[in-house]
């Protein structure tokens, strides 16, 4: 997990924001966040926003489609109701138009007339004739009712005052549930009123309302304006019971309502009183199986809304992080190449300060070196003191000492004259040597042995000498620092087979632990930044190797050592390649 | 043999003429271009040690001078500014030249090779 960690980590991630020495670096981290930032919230807030607007939007609809859907089936149940019963008490006027009273009052007659409507309209279980006493005078059906006094009943009054009557279902006397429709009807010879009465059973009727194709669980019946439920009801409660729904004022239109059940289930009811009967059509939905499209939908959104999501992130992430680094990487090429130009500048000034001083040093150190030895030679040749061994002593350690102040100088205009961009001849050797004197005093003292390899055939090479050392001198400085007294440096050349050479600076110091060996190469990456380190020794090392065309890789075991390697191209470029300038 | 020294540095240039005389060598000296020049008419020298950096006339310049006049004369130069690369730009290879401070051994040796 770490290592994975590791390995998608952005290079940029790990800089300190104020780290570089003088250089205001950004944060990049911050850069990074913001840029995310941004980017997610430009990019989900209007998917958002439309994901949200549309469940709405398609909610709306359905909920006011599924309204007009029930609000239809309502409208339609209640026609066919009120026509069923309207077809009725219409067959009824005409048999009082048709037949007259005094040939209903005839029972023969009358069992014609029930025979007759059974087979046309159906529903019809008997059919009688009241007298305005309330007194059964006629009846043919399948009990015995003639006789039977009516005046008591609900039926009787209302038939005489209005004329046409249609009672709700109950189940009376015969225990079966049916309704009555009745007519009055009178007498034109004699001015008497009668009541034709006939008595429906209600299987027809409930099938009006059991063959209605409702989905999502629905449930169509009457009940009356009491609420009690008229027609088997599914859901709702059983017949000649009071509906568990909530029933509405009288509207002479059809209404649709959200209603909640006693069962704490919400119910999409439809109601619809039918004119001149104390029935009341509902169909009943359950709003929830009615919005189940919705939860499709929903589903769907949801999806859809996570799937963009989850790629718009990692898009937004993968983008910001590469540009981000991109930017980073800039910097950095930027920063290294000011610092290299900073560097190269400081040692140019450098240089002409050490020329300048060694000429100025050159001339008087000649001319000590030519009177010492005219002195010598005028011991020598004039025999004067020629047998003086302290004086010739002590004019030999003039003459050395000025040799040595020679060698200094020379070495001092060589540095400086090396400065400029120069293809050289060189010997690897010689180069060396002459990195290793800079140092030698230094190992010395801290008694660092210093074990070269180098063959003397190796085959001299074109190169930027200058360039070179400084390559060299930076690899042994650093295995310096690196050792404790006492420790042991070991630098050796080889040719290889492809026209290469290559060169290794092996110390037995502290070593490079795992981690920072891939950064060590980068512009101020420093383990000594307390002390005063730069972070810049290697990478202008590694600039310089590439810049010379060749490559540079590191080993390191903390605690056994490290060691360098280059490789150069033995062939070296032309000098015209490179024109850097001091 | 005749060798003429010139440098600006007259107590350079005259405890090498007394020293090369320990080493049989004949050598005049001068401590400027011009009376360089002159003494050259004089006398017919085989070799000219010069100085590279000299006021007025530097070593390359009295150089050309000198062989125009002398078209055997040998030349030397010495240099204190140690700087090869600018000695080359001005001086055709296969020129004699050593830095100061010199071993004097090494500017005899120079010497009789070029003469001879």
């Amino acid at each position: 997990m770490a290592s994975l960690l590791e390995k998608i980590r952005p290079q940029f991630w790990d800089t300190d924001s104020d780290a570089g020495a003088g250089k205001s670096l950004f944060n990049y981290r911050r850069i990074w966040r913001f840029a995310i930032i941004l980017l997610v919230l430009v990019a989900l807030i209007p998917l958002m926003v439309m994901a949200f607007i549309d469940y709405n939007v398609t909610r709306h609809s359905l909920e006011s489609e599924n309204l007009l859907r029930t609000a239809r089936t309502t409208s339609n149940t209640r026609r066919s109701v009120a026509y069923f019963l309207d077809e009725r008490t219409k067959a009824l006027e005409f048999l009082v138009h048709d037949q007259g009273i005094a040939a209903l009052r005839n029972n023969g007659n009358l069992a014609k007339v029930l025979a007759s409507l059974q087979q046309s309209f159906g529903g019809f279980v008997d059919i009688g004739v009241i007298d305005d006493r309330g007194r059964q005078i006629a009846y043919i059906g399948p009990y015995d009712l003639l006789g039977r006094d009516y005046s008591g009943q609900e039926g009787f009054a209302t038939t005489m005052a209005h004329g046409t009557y249609i009672s709700r279902v109950f189940l009376g006397f015969r225990d079966e549930p049916h309704l009555v429709v009745s007519r009055k009807v009178r007498d034109s010879r004699s001015g008497e009123d009668y009541i034709l009465r006939a008595t429906l059973d209600t299987d027809q009727f409930n099938s009006i309302l059991t063959q209605l194709d409702l989905p999502g669980g629905g449930d169509a019946f009457v009940v009356d304006r009491d609420g009690v439920i008229q027609t088997p009801s599914k859901e709702h409660g059983s017949l000649l019971t009071r509906v568990d729904l909530a029933i509405p004022g009288y509207s002479d239109t059809t209404r649709v309502e959200q209603v909640r059940g006693r069962d704490g289930v919400e119910y999409t009811v439809g109601y619809a009183y039918i004119h001149d009967t104390p029935f009341i059509v509902l169909v009943v939905k359950r709003t929830r199986e009615l919005m189940m499209p919705l939860q499709t939908i929903r589903m769907e959104l949801l999806w859809i809304l996570i799937t963009s999501i989850v790629v718009i992130l990692l898009v937004i992430v993968g983008v910001a992080t590469y540009l981000v680094n991109k930017v980073y990487i800039a910097d950095q090429t930027r920063a290294r190449t000011l610092h290299r130009m900073e560097h190269t500048n400081r040692m140019a000034s450098i240089g002409r300060l050490a020329a300048g001083v060694a000429h100025e040093i050159n001339n008087p150190l000649a001319i000590i070196n030519e009177k010492a030895g005219l002195i010598r030679d005028l011991f020598v040749y004039k025999q004067e003191y020629a047998n003086d061994e302290r004086l010739l002593g002590n004019i030999d350690s003039i003459i050395n000492s000025v040799t040595r102040c020679g060698k200094i100088t020379k070495r001092l205009l060589s540095f400086a004259r090396h400065i400029d961009v120069e293809m050289d001849e060189i010997e690897f050797k010689d180069l060396a040597n002459e990195v290793i004197d800079f140092l030698r005093k230094e190992a010395e003292y801290r008694s660092i042995t210093i074990d070269m390899d180098i063959p003397e055939k190796l085959p001299p090479f074109i190169s930027d000498r200058g360039k070179l050392q400084q390559i060299f001198l930076n690899l042994v400085n650093n295995a310096f620092q690196a050792m404790n007294d006492g420790g042991h440096l070991s630098i050796t050349a080889r040719e290889t087979a492809c026209d290469q050479l290559v060169f290794t600076v092996e110390d037995d110091g502290c070593g490079i632990p795992e981690a920072d060996i891939k950064r060590i190469f980068d512009p101020f990456f420093s383990t000594k930044k307390k002390t005063g380190g730069t972070g810049l020794g290697l990478s202008i090392t590694y600039g310089l190797v590439q810049e010379l065309g060749g490559s540079m890789a590191v080993e390191s075991e903390v605690g056994t050592g490290t060691t360098f390697t280059i490789i150069m191209p033995l062939k070296g470029t032309k000098p015209e390649d490179k024109t850097d300038k001091a | 043999m005749k060798v003429l020294l010139v440098d600006d540095e007259v107590e350079l240039v005259s405890a090498m003429a007394e020293r090369l005389g320990f080493r049989d060598v004949d050598a005049d000296w001068t401590d400027n271009g011009e009376s360089a020049l002159a003494m050259a008419d004089k006398t017919a020298y085989d070799v000219a040690v010069l100085d590279m950096k000299m006021p007025r006339l530097s070593g390359l310049e009295l150089m050309e001078r000198l062989a125009e006049k002398h078209p055997d004369m040998k030349f030397i130069f010495l240099s204190g500014h140690g700087s090869e690369a600018d000695f080359k730009a001005g001086c055709a290879a296969g020129c004699n030249y050593l830095i100061k401070p010199i071993q004097l051994e090494d500017l005899v040796a120079l010497i009789r090779k070029v003469a001879a």
